[in-house]
């Protein structure tokens, strides 16, 4: 299945295979930091809803600054 | 309707959302086919022999490293402009991302150039200033991190980033006014007499396509990240005040 890359086979099979780790690595890792930010804002967020209005009104104003309004 | 509505981060959040299952599924699509279509199902060059394989890797990565620092110029722009956050936040986002295709087209470069030019490395004014621009990344996200406060931070990245535009400028045109080096013209180009020939230019079309929508969902991948975590810094500033 492989083609027959002759006497390049090192550099072009090193090249794939470096790119692909890195490719990889760089998914995984913006995957993996999304996860873990959802999760812990999560938690804040569920931490902080018995307190009331207030502090998710403050938080918004200030996320807020984050494109001048709303939600996020 | 207005592009501007996009810089309110819980519109950003809520179209991103939708999209980025769409464009994964896209650059899935474009990145594997062109790969495999580039590596399983063209022929040797007649003068590189099967090294040609290492352009569909190669090519894609330099120019969305590149491509990468002008998306960054672009929002840097708008932020020290309009003050929108989410644009400064974009562009933190694709930093690592520009940062990765940058060093990938490094090393799979220098693998390429040392069965074809006879040496890994060469002070060439495209390559030195493509390793300048990979330099200004780590620089750029070295300064974010450095900052405490985000909106000095984005100040000053913007600036960073304005003037790192020009290494990423000359490590795409150099070649065209630095009549010296061993970096050839460009591979495709719609105005050159001469490009790639078609067997290899459709693959290497695809395979740009599947990075610049890889780069395109990495970026609102890690923008939603960025977004949540200064979410989660205004909760938790909030939480320490109150007590």
């Amino acid at each position: 299945m492989i083609p027959d890359l002759g006497k390049y086979a090192g550099a072009v099979l090193g090249s794939y295979a470096v790119s692909v780790a890195l490719l990889v690595a760089l998914v995984v890792v913006s995957l993996w930091q999304g996860a873990r930010m959802k999760r812990a804002l999560a938690e804040v967020e569920a931490r902080g809803a018995p307190a009331g209005q207030t502090a998710t009104r403050t938080a918004t104003r200030t996320a807020g600054r984050i494109g001048g309004q709303g939600d996020v | 309707m207005s592009i501007w509505e996009y810089a309110n981060p819980k519109k950003f959040m809520q179209t991103s959302e939708v999209l980025l299952p769409w464009v994964t599924g896209l650059a899935l699509v474009c990145l594997v086919g062109g790969l495999f279509w580039g590596f399983f199902l063209t022929p040797d060059d007649y003068k590189q022999g099967s090294t040609v394989k290492i352009i569909y890797l190669h090519v894609p990565a330099a120019i969305m490293g590149t491509s990468a620092w002008f998306m960054m110029l672009i929002t840097s722009l708008i932020w020290l402009i309009r003050r929108h956050h989410v644009s400064a936040l974009a562009a933190k986002a694709a930093a690592p991302i520009g940062l990765t295709f940058t060093v990938i087209g490094l090393i799979t470069g220098a693998i390429w150039g040392q069965p074809m030019w006879g040496t890994w490395w060469a002070w060439d004014p495209r390559l030195t200033a493509f390793l300048i621009l990979g330099l200004f990344y780590l620089g750029y996200i070295a300064l974010w991190a450095a900052v405490d406060d985000p909106d000095t931070a984005a100040d000053l990245t913007s600036v960073l980033c304005i003037v790192g535009s020009v290494f990423a400028f000359l490590s795409r045109y150099a070649v065209l006014f630095w009549n010296q080096g061993l970096h050839q013209g460009a591979s495709l180009s719609m105005d050159a007499k001469e490009n790639v020939s078609d067997v290899y230019a459709w693959p290497l079309w695809t395979c740009i396509l599947g990075f610049l929508l890889l780069f395109v969902t990495l970026v609102l991948l890690r923008t939603r990240t960025e977004i949540r975590s200064r979410r989660l810094q205004a909760l938790l500033a909030r939480e320490r005040s109150a007590a």
